[in-house]
């Protein structure tokens, strides 16, 4: 995080109003995502790593605009977003994203070139001009314009509509793009192909990313920083290297425990979480990870854990790291 | 097992309508109803060229003559007018009856749905709602209680008709708008800083056109029906003006005497609902192919 | 379960309402005044004020729905004009003829659209299956007081099996008598449901047919007529939830089947009513029928779960 942030996001919350059970029933409602903070720095990576359901995507939708947050800053460049029509379509030239599903993020209706295209024509680029940067970015992400322009997303592989996917995204020539779980659903082989044009893109169009994974493997090997999140609040966040080589928080050491591991030195003796996460409907009171750790104390069911830094620029949340917070095992984690 | 090698040279893929397109050439039954009902509708439009005699005027010693009667090759009605001229005249109001409340409600209902299931919300309770209000009557009972208190006429009929279908153009439009709406690309579209009037034009019509197109082919049947019925029992076209349903009525008593030539408009209304219905299955499963 | 019926029978009292609103509305789009029927023509301007105040004509329009649906839900739903009678006691004796019809008429639809949509289903893409869905979208497509002029020319000019006209006369006739009367109507009905249940049901066996548990049942060595049960059972559900709703349509629908039959039906009551401008009765008739598809509506929503298990209760 030594770069200069071009994003930097305080207290970001959001919460969902479910529908009411019933008449006079008061309705529940889903704490998505609770008090994020996190800054991107100009040219790095940052990993957002976590179970399903653990707010990562609803993350990403509020750092697009797509959602508005109930609370919390988002600022560009050091500026805060301007939240009218104009200023989020200007907002949204900058700030890109690439979703899961490579078939759903596709018009079926359109060709790829039309798909690429409809960005830059939004942004009142004549359409031979569009067509020139569709075709130009199509070649950038490996998919030979001559070929592939005239297609149908049904046409293309899966690896192949995501690279059409980057190519759209890239369209408006952004400084951040987030990929939320973009390279998930993708065969190894073609994910580690699509990983390396992603880093050969980087550095090209000096763009920024945030890149959503439940993939610890796919995050440790394109991320520079790393945010952990369970049940929509950050346990743990820092350098990418810090992270993987001293894991603090319970949660993620479970989570690195639970990656496989061909070197027997890394094998971690955590041990692995169990069960499902909690409903987020409703969470647990006070630490909300308390539920499923080895390491839980009476002080976690009740207090809320602060934020304690444990070296560099890495910040965790847990009582075990406050000395002062009654935990059995504080300040030895 | 096959073996799928790419071409080498550029290649223009088929789009997903010409491909529709192709589909549904290749379907008989289906290109028969095409070619039936364009014949019908040219056969309307050119009434006054090709139809043998004047649709009003009739010969009273020339009542009721079977069908295969020299001069009167489809026989004569009640009031002695030729049947032939009378059924390619009345096609003109039959047809004007049935599609033109279909289409003035798909451009509303259709559009009504498109806003209810993009927005979604508030407005999409308000105009669902609504529509579940005209669920609850039965369409011919909506159509002839309207007709019938507007009073007999082409143009109120014409209105009834079009109350009737826009419920059920708006539920489809919505339930098709509602799906699309939900898939990232209109999110990645929104991304991309497009205003919704362009989503809406760009990315969900060209998605819901499909399933609206062919639940609107199967309404033209419907509405070829429900227009003549509404003649049928005098609240649509008034005599002496042709029109199927009215025809239809007039030679009620005929089927005693001349059974052939009384059931001839009928045939005709059933033929066009038919091939409208023949048609919008044939639509259909030329779209389903993704 | 007592939850989902509770829930759907209250949420059925708006829709109710909103019907009656509708009704209403309906009416005063009529055009001319309500007065003229009633008054004569030269009636003096103190007549006509009196008589607007009599029924209610000087309120503002709400308030006379409201004074118009506390009648009926005292069970006045005015006179007829035409008759003199009350409106209800008349749509009485008439719905009492259109349910016999539309019974019968449902009954015919499911037994054929069953029967069809087996046989078609069993034999996917033969022609039999072909010929069987003909018939279906004919049914489905058929102006249906056209194929009852039809009917009535085959089976009652040439072969003079039935009646054509009209309920069975005299005062308690015979119920063979009546349905000999209503055998035409009825087959004239069941067209268009037997097309809707015959491909209701061709698509459910056929996809029944197809599933891995059949393959499964199959293997485990059961007869066809065990499979056949199988899928029966699977079938009911729908085959009974389409019908139902039909029956609804039926209702309704035989306005102009009763009209070319002079079935004493609600049908063509409203058809005379129409043409008379008996506003009443227009009025009450239309409600009854629309009531009577709403409840049917409801029976069918609480029905079919209780039924068919795999449906979600919402």
């Amino acid at each position: 995080m030594s770069a200069r942030p071009i994003l930097s996001v305080e207290g970001l919350s959001k919460q969902f109003v479910l529908r009411s059970e019933g008449f006079g029933v008061p309705p529940r409602t889903v704490q998505a995502v609770s008090n994020v903070s996190l800054d991107l720095g100009e040219g790095h990576t940052l990993g957002i790593v976590g179970e399903s359901g653990c707010g990562k995507s609803t993350t990403a939708r509020l750092l697009m605009g797509l959602i508005r947050p109930d609370a919390g800053s988002i600022r560009l460049d050091g500026r805060e977003i301007d939240r009218s029509a104009r200023g989020l379509t200007e907002f949204r030239r900058y700030v890109q994203m690439v979703f899961q599903d490579s078939s759903a993020s596709l018009n079926p209706r359109l060709t790829i070139e039309a798909s690429v295209m409809f960005g830059p024509m939004v942004h009142g680029v004549a359409r031979p001009a569009a067509r020139a940067i569709a075709h130009r970015l199509l070649d950038r992400v490996g998919l030979e314009p001559m070929r592939f322009a005239g297609r149908y997303p049904h046409e293309l592989s899966g690896g192949q509509r995501q690279r059409v996917n980057i190519a759209r995204a890239l369209a408006l020539e952004p400084r951040i793009v987030i990929f939320d779980e973009a390279v998930s659903a993708l065969d190894k082989s073609i994910e580690a192909q699509v990983l390396n044009l992603l880093l050969d893109l980087k550095a090209d169009l000096k763009l920024s990313y945030i890149f959503i994974s439940h993939d610890l493997n796919v995050v440790r090997y394109i991320s520079d920083d790393v945010l952990v999140m369970y049940l929509g609040e950050v346990v743990e966040y820092g350098p990418a290297a810090s992270i993987y080589a001293r894991p603090t928080h319970p949660y993620t050491r479970a989570l690195l425990a639970s990656m496989p591991s061909l070197d027997p030195d890394r094998r971690t003796t955590a041990p692995p979480i169990t069960g499902d996460p909690p409903s987020p409907i409703e969470p647990p009171p006070g630490c909300r990870f308390h539920t499923r750790c080895a390491l839980a104390d009476e002080v976690c069911r009740s207090a809320k854990p602060a934020s304690s830094s444990c070296g560099a620029q890495h910040f965790v949340s847990c009582h075990m790291l406050d000395p002062r917070s009654g935990h059995r095992q504080a300040g030895q984690p | 097992m096959t073996l799928a090698f790419d071409p080498p040279v550029a290649r223009a893929s088929l789009g997903y309508w010409a491909g529709v397109s192709r589909r549904l050439r290749r379907d008989t039954v289906s290109m028969v109803c095409l070619v039936v009902l364009l014949l019908i509708i040219a056969a309307a439009i050119c009434a006054p060229l090709i139809a043998p005699y004047d649709p009003s005027v009739g010969s009273v010693v020339r009542r009721l003559r079977p069908v295969g009667t020299p001069g009167h090759l489809l026989g004569t009605d009640d009031l002695g007018r030729d049947m032939l001229t009378r059924l390619l005249y009345g096609a003109r109001l039959s047809l004007i009856m049935g599609i033109v409340p279909v289409c003035i409600a798909l451009v509303i209902g259709g559009s009504l749905g498109m806003l209810a299931g993009f927005v979604g919300g508030r407005v999409n309770t308000v105009v669902m709602r609504t529509a579940d209000v005209f669920f609850a009557f039965p369409s011919v009972l909506l159509a002839i209680a309207i007709a019938g208190i507007l009073g007999a006429g082409v143009v109120n009929s014409i209105v009834a008709l079009t109350i009737v279908l826009i419920p059920p153009l708006v539920r489809v439009s919505e339930s098709a708008t509602a799906q699309v709406s939900a898939l990232d690309f209109v999110e990645a579209a929104r991304a991309s800083g497009a205003r919704d009037t362009t989503i809406l034009r760009v990315h969900v019509l060209s998605n819901i056109l499909g399933p609206v197109l062919v639940y609107t082919t199967s309404l033209f049947s419907v509405a070829v029906i429900l227009a003549s019925g509404l003649s049928f029992i005098g609240l649509g076209a008034k005599p002496p003006t042709p029109e199927w349903g009215l025809m239809l009525n007039n030679l009620r008593n005929a089927i005693y005497s001349q059974p052939l030539v009384a059931a001839l408009p009928g045939v005709l209304i059933f033929v066009v609902s038919l091939s409208f219905n023949l048609l919008a299955d044939g639509l259909r499963s030329a779209m389903d192919v993704r | 379960m007592v939850r989902y019926i509770l829930k759907r029978l209250i949420l059925s009292v708006p829709i109710a309402l909103a019907v009656s609103v509708l009704c209403f509305v309906l009416v005063q789009l009529a055009p001319g005044d309500p007065l003229s029927l009633v008054l004569p023509a030269d009636a003096t301007q103190a007549m006509i004020d009196q008589t607007k105040q009599r029924y209610g004509l000087d309120k503002p329009l709400p308030l006379q729905y409201l004074y118009w649906l506390g009648n009926i839900l005292t069970g006045d739903f005015g006179t007829s004009i035409s008759t003199g009678r009350p409106v209800l006691s008349e749509i009485g004796i008439a719905i009492s003829y259109s349910l016999a019809l539309a019974g019968l008429a449902s009954l015919f639809g499911l037994v054929l659209g069953i029967t069809f949509g087996f046989v078609a289903g069993y034999r996917i893409g033969t022609p039999t299956d072909k010929i069987v869905s003909a018939i279906a979208i004919s049914g489905v497509s058929v102006p249906h007081y056209w194929l009852g002029m039809v009917l009535v020319i085959i089976f009652s000019v040439n072969l003079n099996a039935f009646p054509a006209m009209g309920a069975a006369p005299g005062a308690h006739p015979g119920w063979l008598e009546q349905l000999r009367y209503m055998m035409l109507p009825a087959l004239t009905l069941a067209a268009m449901p037997m097309g809707i249940v015959t491909r209701s049901v061709r698509a459910l066996v056929a996809e029944t047919l197809g599933m891995d548990y059949v393959t499964a049942l199959v293997a485990r060595g059961a007869t066809p007529f065990d499979i056949f049960l199988h899928i029966a059972k699977n079938a009911a559900p729908t085959a009974l939830a389409v019908i139902g709703v039909q029956m609804g349509y039926l209702m309704a629908g035989s306005i102009l089947v009763e009209t070319v039959f002079s079935w004493p039906g609600t049908g063509l009551m409203l058809n005379g009513a129409i043409l008379q401008r008996d506003i009443p009765l227009l009025q009450g008739t239309i409600l009854v029928l629309a009531l009577f598809f709403v409840v049917l509506n409801l029976i069918v929503d609480i029905v079919q779960p209780l039924l068919d298990p795999r449906i979600k209760r919402t």
